[in-house]
Parts: C-alpha cells; sequence; structure tokens
C-alpha cells in the first residue's frame, strides 16, 4: 500500500518546490494566466457596462468564468512540461508513490490559482465596483475550496488529456461537464455573499463535499492514469 | 447464436409497430394537453433506456478498473453486496421513506443493481466488459439525444417554453454532456491504453450525477420555477400504453447494442490480427 498512500512525501516537497522554482524563473503560466484574466475582465466590463447593483449579481458568474478559463492555460502545462526529455517516463519507472507526484502537481496549480485570484481581486472590484453586502470573510473558503476543485479535477484530467490528439483542446472538453456542479456552488455562493440575499452555507458544504469526493476519486485512479501509456 | 438475431430482430418490429399503435391510438387522449402528450410515451422509455444504458457503462467501467487487481475487485464485490443488504434493510426500517418511495421498490434496487453487477461480472470477460461499455455509451447518447429533442418539442405547446433550468432537464442535459465527452476522449485517444482512460472519466462522470442533480434540486427550490408535472396519479390505461413502449425501446435498444457489440469485438479481432502479421511479416521475409 505504500507506493499509493496519500501522505505528502518528500516526493511531493521536492516535486512542488521544483514546479514553483520553474515557475518562478520563467513565470509562463502565471503571465498568460493574469493577461487572460485581465482580457477578460475588461470585454466583459465594456460589454455589459453594469451599475453596482447589476454587477453584484452578474459578478459571481464573470469572476469564476474569467479564473475557470485562466485556469486552463495553468492545467494545459502541468504534464505537458513533463514530456521534454521523458521526464514522465522516469518518474513512471521510480519507485516513488504517483500519488505523491499527483498532489505536489495539484498544489503546484492551486498556488498558481490562488495567485492570480489574489493579483485580479482588486481588479475585479475596483471595474465593476464591487462592494460585498454579506458576510466578505466566507469568500476567503469558498475561493479555497472552489479553486482546489478545479485544480483537483483539472490536474487529474491533464494527465488524461496528455494521451490525446490535440490535448489542449481537449481539457477543457473533459474538465468543463465535470466540473458543473463546482461552478455552479462557487458562482452561486459568490453572489449569495456579494448581495447578502441567502445564505451560502449551503454551498460551502456542497463544495467541500465536492473536493472531497473528487480528490479520493483521483488519488484512487491516478495511478493507473499515470501508467497507461 | 446467429438464428436468435433476426428472431429478436423481428420480435423488435412487431413490439415497436404494436406500441406505436397503442400509443397514437389506443391509448386514451388526455383531458387538458390533448394528443401532444402522445409524446410522452416516446420521451419516458427513451429516457429510462438511457439511464439503464448509462448506468450498465459505469458498471462495465467500474468492473474494467477493478478486475485487474484481486485486493480491489473483491473489496468492490463486498461494496456491492453490501449496498443491496442495505438498500434492503433502509427500505423496511427507515420512516418515513422521502416521498414517492416505495418500501418494496427501494428493496428491489437495491438488489436489482447487484444482480446487474454479477450478472455482467459472470458475462463478460474484463476485455468485453470495455466493449459493452462503448456500446453502452454509444447508443446510451442516442436515446439521451432523443430524450432532449422531445422533451422541448412538448414543453413548448405545454408549458410555453422551450426550456427551463429544472432539476431534470438540467441533469439529463449535464449527463448527456458528460457522455459526449467520454466518445470524444475514446476518438481523440492516442494512447494504447484508451480503455483505462476512458473508464476513469465514465467514474467521475458517474460521482459527478448525483452531485449535479442535488445542487440543481436546491437551486430551483430557492427560485421557484413553473411547476412541472404536478406528480398527479396516471391514468392505468396509459400506464400500460408506456409500459409496452418501454419494453419495445429495451429491446431496440438490446438488439441495437447487441449489433454494434458484434462489430467492436470484431473490429478488435481484425486490429489484434493485423497488429500480429506486422509483427511476425519481417520474420517470414527472412
Amino acid at each position: 500500500m505504500s507506493k499509493s498512500s496519500a501522505v505528502p512525501s518528500g516526493v511531493t516537497a521536492a516535486t512542488l518546490a521544483k514546479d514553483l522554482r520553474l515557475e518562478w524563473r520563467s513565470k509562463d503560466a502565471l503571465n498568460s494566466m493574469l493577461f487572460f484574466s485581465l482580457l477578460v475582465v475588461v470585454v466583459f466590463s465594456f460589454s455589459f457596462d453594469p451599475n453596482a447593483e447589476e454587477s453584484r449579481q452578474i459578478a459571481g458568474g464573470l469572476v469564476w468564468v474569467a479564473f475557470l478559463f485562466a485556469a486552463v492555460v495553468a492545467l494545459n502545462q502541468t504534464w505537458a512540461r513533463e514530456l521534454r526529455n521523458h521526464v514522465l517516463d522516469a518518474y513512471r519507472v521510480s519507485p516513488a508513490p504517483a500519488n505523491s507526484l499527483f498532489m505536489a502537481k495539484a498544489l503546484g496549480n492551486f498556488v498558481f490559482v490562488v495567485v492570480l485570484e489574489v493579483l485580479m481581486t482588486p481588479l475585479f472590484i475596483m471595474f465593476y465596483k464591487l462592494r460585498a453586502l454579506g458576510p466578505a470573510w466566507q469568500l476567503i473558503p469558498v475561493a479555497a475550496l472552489g479553486t482546489w476543485a478545479l485544480v483537483v479535477n483539472g490536474t487529474f484530467f491533464a494527465a488524461i488529456s496528455l494521451r490525446t490528439r490535440s490535448r489542449e483542446i481537449m481539457l477543457p472538453l473533459l474538465l468543463f461537464p465535470v466540473s458543473i456542479p463546482a461552478l455552479l456552488a462557487m458562482v452561486n455562493a459568490t453572489t449569495a455573499i456579494l448581495t447578502g440575499e441567502l445564505s451560502a452555507k449551503f454551498w460551502i458544504v456542497l463544495l467541500t463535499t465536492y473536493d472531497v469526493v473528487f480528490t479520493i476519486a483521483c488519488l484512487l485512479l491516478f495511478e493507473l492514469v499515470l501508467n497507461a501509456e | 447464436m446467429k438464428r436468435v438475431f433476426p428472431i429478436l430482430g423481428l420480435l423488435t418490429a412487431v413490439l415497436l409497430s404494436y406500441a406505436l399503435y397503442e400509443a397514437l391510438v389506443a391509448a386514451p387522449t388526455e383531458q387538458t394537453m390533448g394528443n401532444v402528450q402522445r409524446i410522452f410515451y416516446y420521451h419516458v422509455p427513451s429516457a429510462w433506456t438511457a439511464f439503464l444504458l448509462f448506468f450498465i457503462n459505469f458498471v462495465c467501467s467500474i468492473q474494467y478498473l477493478v478486475r485487474p487487481n484481486p485486493v480491489a475487485d473483491k473489496l468492490t464485490n463486498w461494496t456491492v453486496i453490501a449496498i443491496a443488504i442495505a438498500a434492503c434493510i433502509a427500505a423496511f426500517v427507515i420512516r418515513p421513506l422521502p416521498e414517492g418511495m416505495e418500501p418494496s421498490s427501494v428493496a428491489t434496487t437495491g438488489l436489482a443493481i447487484a444482480g446487474l453487477y454479477f450478472l455482467i461480472k459472470k458475462c463478460f470477460s474484463q476485455t468485453r466488459t470495455d466493449a459493452l461499455a462503448v456500446v453502452t455509451a454509444e447508443v446510451g447518447v442516442v436515446f439521451c439525444t432523443v430524450v432532449l429533442v422531445t422533451g422541448p418539442l412538448w414543453a413548448r405547446p405545454v408549458w410555453g417554453i422551450w426550456w427551463t433550468w429544472d432539476v431534470r432537464l438540467t441533469s439529463t442535459l449535464v449527463l448527456w454532456l458528460i457522455y459526449i465527452s467520454y466518445l470524444m476522449l475514446r476518438r481523440f485517444s492516442t494512447s494504447g491504453q484508451t480503455p483505462v482512460l476512458a473508464a476513469a472519466l465514465a467514474v467521475f462522470g458517474a460521482l459527478d450525477v448525483p452531485l449535479v442533480y442535488f445542487s440543481i434540486w436546491i437551486f430551483r427550490t430557492q427560485h421557484p420555477q413553473p411547476v412541472i408535472g404536478g406528480g398527479g396519479s396516471i391514468d392505468p390505461r396509459m400506464l400500460h400504453v408506456l409500459l409496452i413502449n418501454w419494453l419495445a425501446f429495451l429491446f431496440f435498444a438490446g438488439l441495437v447494442c447487441w449489433s454494434r457489440y458484434r462489430l467492436e469485438i470484431l473490429q478488435r479481432e481484425v486490429e489484434e490480427t493485423q497488429a500480429l502479421e506486422a509483427m511476425l511479416e519481417p520474420r517470414s521475409r527472412r
């Protein structure tokens, strides 16, 4: 069972550190994600031109759609990066547990998307004149749970789409249908907090359930997917 | 086996025409909706058939993943048995059951799930479960498309709208989307182990369905929509026609699945032979 244990190990830490260092030096993913979501913000604010009341209603959907599309950029290069010099093959033959590798990649993507969110949120607030009428601190668990929901499945499906033709297009095609309940929960929780009319508690519970179910599923199935050449 | 196929085909044709007659002529006309309601005899059986096929796809995918590993295989067997027993016990212990559920139907469903699981396990080898998974996904998508097309056709004259984001409509749509992505993965995969990848995706899709249903159920109860169905009882004659139609559709689906399954198996045999020949050829030239 040691090969499939989910406990963060030295492998997780080493891989995570490597990915973060690579990203810190190249800033490939982060730059393209930032620019992409900036474009989304600008394009949407031109096409809607909302006042403060309207923007509260639509901002939840807008923010998460922007982050979802931007996250795909980071997710796509997660495994593609390891194809060069056959690094992935080396992982496969090494005795390192597959799940440690998966956790490292998922955590790495989580960090990238969280950094993106931290940098983009002030812009959203400025452009859409946002002010939460509900308890604003609840946005933090919603963002954390929602981001994890996107990246844990995204990392898994990126490993699947690695084995397909036109893999960059395949990832969203696989990821979006399965992410629908998570997206619905994120959007509704955010809208509920911003408008302050309804409680976001149910949606947070749903997001937590989604995260737990799919994290377990990913950890159970990842080894099979990694070894499927 | 080869003789059974035309007999089954003939039987399906007879059943389908009888069901058509029953649905269009024999069934009583609905009071408020009129003849529009008759689309119900195609819509509902298609939906049931599609869900059954998707469920078979899920069972096949699970079996394809767990059967090479004896420990996981045993664990899954016991889980299935536990689900069946739990359903039987829960059916007669939990009071009150959620509205619209009968104790006997809950117990039967639990036993039917276990029965289907072990039937597939007995009848299909591990590699064949993958062929069955492809077939049921393809045919299921066809039936699900029928559901999604006939639904709006009925909704437009009755509700006055083509589409509403109701629980059942949205869940069916999401299910359809998931299985389309499943078929696309199979089509676009370049891996030699496409079955493993596809089976993993099918398991994810099946895990997603209850979450989708639950989330939209809450989403819609917070924002009321035009009331649907009304939950009233159905005329026994209509139920009779409905069940005959379902039987005909099941036969039809079984027939299509069978021929598609044979095609899939033949295709795989051809591919294997070609691969073998390609391996042997250089040696025979030498």
